[in-house]
């Protein structure tokens, strides 16, 4: 040991942040990642997928934002907001990898050139440009339904980031890495409130059953790769999700069976309209509020 | 719900707020439970760990419906900038706190023995967490 005092070395064994008791630390989730379009990729298949995973994230960060100040209790209103914040970060990623491989729709001309991809990806593209699945768009009708759809979301998504970490694009497998350890507690989260409300009051149960009813049929949309997916998974970058069908329905049958609620028939996957830019009228209305400043104010930065 | 509310162990005597024991059963009139309301989540303390090496710090409460939950809201709560490799939560009931009429008896001793205290060494300027 090269410290004077035993204190310097315990400094230096945290980061050389001695003088703050939590730390400051912030880790770069790409730092030193290689971000050189693999041989043999079409950037446009590239950047198609990172927004069908980056939009998920987006629209599911903008519905659990919508509990906040109307949340039962404040402590889950945080909860929420977090999980929301978690997958922002995600999206910003994956919206930001597709804007460097060039596919950013009719974003580009709407958006000021000042502000980046990523803000241009998610801010000047209309409804029909965005890729994400049926499930996360869907309102969020009450608590019980909330927690449900956030659980089916992200085992889902746990399912597949724990796959891409092997992927080929060393992007995507550096953003599903760091994705693996939020989207572990988000299902966590959502799980023990289906628990505890699903085994609740009956009062809590009927709602969360309620709640499962009409997440269900949602899941039709989730497992059924794209021409774009197809292609990317035979490359070895992307993941087909028709693989994630076994894990998430155990996943989700074990926790419903445990919240003594009702698992209803599994639904025949399709394909998703989604993902081919068709969406509810109830999608405009969130995006428009989500869009609104950003278009009211389009040079604006923060 | 506590025990007495649900007619627990203590039989057929419940005690209520301000009336003493008042009996209570099956053939007694009572009126409607009020519904469940925050009032049922127990408040908690929350200690969090910083680094290892140093303690437990408290750092404020909150409200949960059970252990494990409260777990999940003091992450959510209190570590949100990297500060935690631990945390405890207690229910805030199960803490013995001294009183403020004590306060004399039990700290006024202290007071003026110089000797406890480490001003006669020279600490070096680096110390951290002191």
């Amino acid at each position: 040991m090269h410290e004077e005092t035993v204190y310097e070395a315990l400094d230096h064994a945290h980061g050389g942040e001695g003088q703050w008791a939590f730390g400051t630390g912030f880790d770069e989730p790409l730092a030193g990642v290689d971000t050189t379009v693999p041989e043999g990729i079409d950037p446009a298949d590239l950047g198609a997928y990172c927004l069908m995973l980056g939009d998920d994230a987006l629209v599911l960060c903008q519905r659990l934002t919508q509990w906040v100040t109307n949340a039962p209790e404040l402590e889950e209103e945080v909860a929420l907001a977090n999980c929301g914040l978690d997958l922002l970060g995600q999206a910003r990623l994956l919206l930001a990898r597709a804007g460097s491989v060039g596919v950013l729709g009719r974003s580009r001309e709407r958006a000021t050139a000042s502000i980046p991809d990523e803000d241009a990806l998610a801010y000047f593209r209309d409804p029909d440009e965005f890729r994400h699945s049926g499930l996360v768009e869907a309102p969020n009708g009450d608590f019980g339904q909330t927690v449900v759809r956030l659980l089916a979301a992200s085992a889902w998504r746990l399912a597949l980031f724990a796959r891409l970490r092997e992927s080929r694009d060393p992007v995507l497998a550096a953003i599903a890495a760091k994705g693996v350890p939020e989207l572990t507690y988000h299902r966590d989260h959502a799980a023990r409130w289906v628990l505890r409300l699903g085994d609740g009051t009956p009062e809590s149960h009927r709602r969360t059953q309620a709640g499962v009813d009409a997440v269900w049929p949602l899941l039709a949309d989730l497992f059924t790769a794209t021409d774009v997916e197809t292609r990317l998974t035979a490359a070895g970058v992307a993941v087909d999700p028709a693989e994630l069908a076994d894990e998430v329905r155990d996943v989700l049958t074990l926790v419903l069976e445990r919240a003594t609620l009702t698992a209803p028939e599994w639904p025949t996957p399709q394909p998703s309209r989604g993902r081919a830019g068709e969406h509810s009228a109830d999608f405009t209305a969130l995006l428009t509020e989500l869009q609104s400043t950003a278009r009211e104010h389009p040079a604006a930065t923060w | 719900m506590s025990d007495a509310a649900a007619g627990g162990p203590m039989g057929d005597v419940t005690a209520e707020g301000g009336h003493g024991a008042v009996p209570t059963g099956p053939g007694v009139p009572v009126a409607d439970q009020p519904a469940v309301s925050k009032r049922d989540w127990p408040l908690y303390e929350v200690f969090v760990r910083g680094k290892r090496g140093l303690n437990h710090v408290h750092v404020g409460s909150l409200h949960a419906p059970d252990d494990e939950m409260a777990v999940h809201a003091a992450r959510d709560l209190y570590t949100r900038r990297n500060e935690g490799v631990s945390i405890w939560v207690v229910q805030a009931n199960d803490i013995t706190a001294s009183s403020p009429d004590e306060k004399d008896p039990l700290f006024a001793p202290s007071g003026d023995k110089v000797y406890r205290h480490p001003t006669f060494y020279e600490i070096p300027e680096n110390v951290p967490h002191m």
